[in-house]
């Protein structure tokens, strides 16, 4: 007898006890379920929920290995800076590749276990299913964390994230928030000294804080802010070769991933496309400002100010956001005008964010949960608009 | 009990739990976020607040047949603001450091709609001796609600307790912070106050499903 009949069996037996939803969820996610509809009228569509949600992971799936990989790169790289003379040759390597699974995977498995297990708990207390959205978020969390955020301080943050961003609301597709981005946001917040700064972004770099063979690795975005000369290459950024949290740094990937969502019609490339037109709006503004002679060199917002605007997509984790996050069926814009304006503001206040506010060098966390406060209000204006659009019609039509 | 009867227990009863002014009426919700990132000035804000209605409640309650209703609202409000300078004078008088923590929010209670709203459905309508007690209650379960809010964003967000470091020292790292534990900067902040609070309301709407509204 194979797995499938024993989890089949179990399920039969727990059948109606508090522990069904539990075995019912393990066996939908391993395998087919062998109940079928019978009556009423339903649709056939190969595009579930769970189909869904694993396209997106597979979309991430090529950040996470090159995250791991960058982890142990940055680590040795920060200690020997002849690496990055080569980047590509000095990049996967097996030693990049066993320190970045030995500190990457702890952040995966972590996540899991916590995120399930309370999405586990709450389905039993509430007696319903399972449902399958901690998967992408699971799979995020560790993407958009610094390498060396303590074990425990995700756990907390996790069950935060699950149950205030998610479950009270009622579950999966129930909330308002980007439960991925709550977490990031609960860590921010709580604790900023592991969350940003020069000393988070490399492996080792916090715990040797002091000692003579200290490193650090400081982004591209803090030397910005500081009005530094950034030491990395715009190209650098664009393949991935850079400090920064653990899965978003390669711009390349993420476009690869955005070609395969769009493609799979899992993504909106109304709201990726929107969102780059307004990050591009935003700096080319604040270039201009630059240019015109407004702000001046030795202003604390110059350096960004400055920065060309186009590089903007690829510093920072606003390409990963705009990908992955903005378009989360669920917090985004339902309609299609809508997602437009969404995104558009999402690109368009992540840049202001960043200029404006040092101590938030990224701004796309807090403008896309700020965008997803606004998403319902945005649907309801586009709705009714179409509705007066509509009446008027149909009285010239009348009268 | 021997001293209230059974119908004026309930008055000091019921707004500490099933009827709490800040987690069923929703009311007073902007000094408890503002000031409960310590237990201290939660304390001291709830026996102020204790003070103001109780000792209002009875005024109002005294002065109930000769106010005329055209004008009562700026009665109460003239009671409640000398009531509220007093208690803003002493804190100034005997805890200074204290009193500069809690700034503008002891002023603010003139604004706290929990004794405004006392003063209007309560003491308007029934005798002092009763009014008295629904005021101490009311404020008594606005005070219990500021002091577990109070008392968990200091002990999660500083690691202290009335100023005692309960979990250890974070410099000298000693206690909890020795096994690198850290204080949760969040908890500082008032949108976790908000959160917690609506923890409680969550705790006691599911302790007692008769309190869960319809809508």
């Amino acid at each position: 007898m194979g797995l499938k009949q024993n989890l089949h069996k179990l399920k039969e037996k727990y059948k109606g006890t508090k522990m069904a939803p539990a075995f019912n969820a393990l066996h939908t996610f391993l395998y087919t379920p062998n109940e079928t509809t019978h009556s009423g009228s339903h649709v056939r569509s190969a595009d579930d929920l769970k189909r869904t949600m694993n396209t997106v992971i597979m979309a991430l799936i090529p950040c996470l290995i090159f995250g791991i990989f960058n982890a142990g790169y940055q680590h040795y790289a920060a200690i020997d800076s002849t690496l990055r003379l080569d980047p590509l040759g000095n990049f996967f390597t097996w030693d990049n590749f066993i320190l970045g699974a030995w500190t990457v995977l702890p952040l995966v498995i972590v996540s899991y276990v916590v995120g399930l297990g309370v999405e586990f708990i709450f389905a039993i207390i509430k007696k319903h299913e399972v449902e399958e959205g901690y998967l992408v978020t699971g799979m995020l969390v560790p993407l958009i964390v610094p390498i060396d955020i303590p074990l425990w301080m995700l756990t907390v943050a996790v069950i935060f994230g699950v149950v205030i961003g998610k479950e009270v609301f009622g579950g999966t597709g129930m909330n308002i928030l980007n439960p991925a981005l709550t977490i990031r946001a609960f860590l921010f917040f709580a604790y900023p000294t592991w969350m940003s700064g020069d000393k988070v972004w490399v492996h080792g770099a916090k715990a040797m804080t002091g000692q003579p063979d200290a490193i650090s690795g400081e982004t591209i975005l803090g030397s910005l802010a500081q009005n530094h000369e950034p030491i990395y290459s715009i190209w650098d950024s664009f393949w991935g070769f850079i400090p920064g949290s653990v899965g978003e740094t390669s711009t390349f990937l993420i476009l690869i991933g955005a070609l395969f969502l769009i493609f799979t019609k899992i993504g909106s490339w109304r709201i990726m496309l929107s969102a780059v037109l307004g990050a591009l709006a935003m700096g080319l503004i604040f270039n201009g400002v630059v240019d015109a002679g407004w702000i001046k060199d030795g202003n604390s917002f110059y350096g960004l100010m400055s920065e060309t605007f186009w590089h903007h997509l690829i510093i920072g984790g606003l390409a990963f956001g705009i990908v992955y996050m903005a378009t989360d069926p669920v917090t985004a814009s339902q309609t299609n005008k809508g997602k437009w304006i969404y995104g558009f503001l999402i690109g368009f206040i992540s840049v202001l964010i960043r200029v404006f506010n040092p101590a938030y060098p990224e701004g796309v966390m807090l403008a896309i949960l700020l965008m997803n406060v606004f998403a319902p209000t945005i649907d309801h204006y586009v709705v009714q608009g179409n509705i007066k659009k509509r009446m008027k019609r149909l009285k010239a039509k009348t009268a | 009990m021997g001293l209230l009867s059974k119908k004026d227990s309930r008055l000091i009863l019921d707004p500490l739990a099933d009827n709490n002014p800040i987690t069923i009426q929703v009311l007073g919700i902007c000094s408890a976020l503002a000031i409960t990132a310590q237990l201290k000035a939660s304390i001291v804000m709830a026996i102020s607040v204790v003070f103001v209605l109780g000792i209002g409640n009875v005024v109002i309650s005294l002065m109930r047949n000769i106010i005329p209703s055209k004008i009562r609202i700026i009665v109460q409000l003239v009671v409640v603001a000398a009531l509220v300078i007093i208690v803003d004078q002493v804190l100034k008088a005997f805890a200074y450091e204290l009193s500069k923590q809690l700034s503008v929010f002891i002023g603010l209670i003139i604004t706290n709609c929990i004794i405004m709203g006392r003063f209007e459905a309560f003491a308007l309508a029934n005798k002092p001796w009763r009014s008295f007690l629904d005021g101490i209650g009311n404020a008594a379960g606005y005070g219990v609600i500021l002091i577990i809010v109070g008392f968990f964003r200091e002990l999660l967000g500083s690691g202290t307790l009335l100023g005692f470091k309960v979990l250890g020292d974070p410099i000298t790292k000693t206690g909890l912070y020795a096994i690198g534990y850290e204080n949760n900067g969040f908890m500082l902040l008032s949108p976790m106050a908000l959160i917690v609070i609506g923890l409680i309301i969550w705790v006691q709407r599911s302790r007692n499903k008769e309190l869960i509204e319809e809508n």
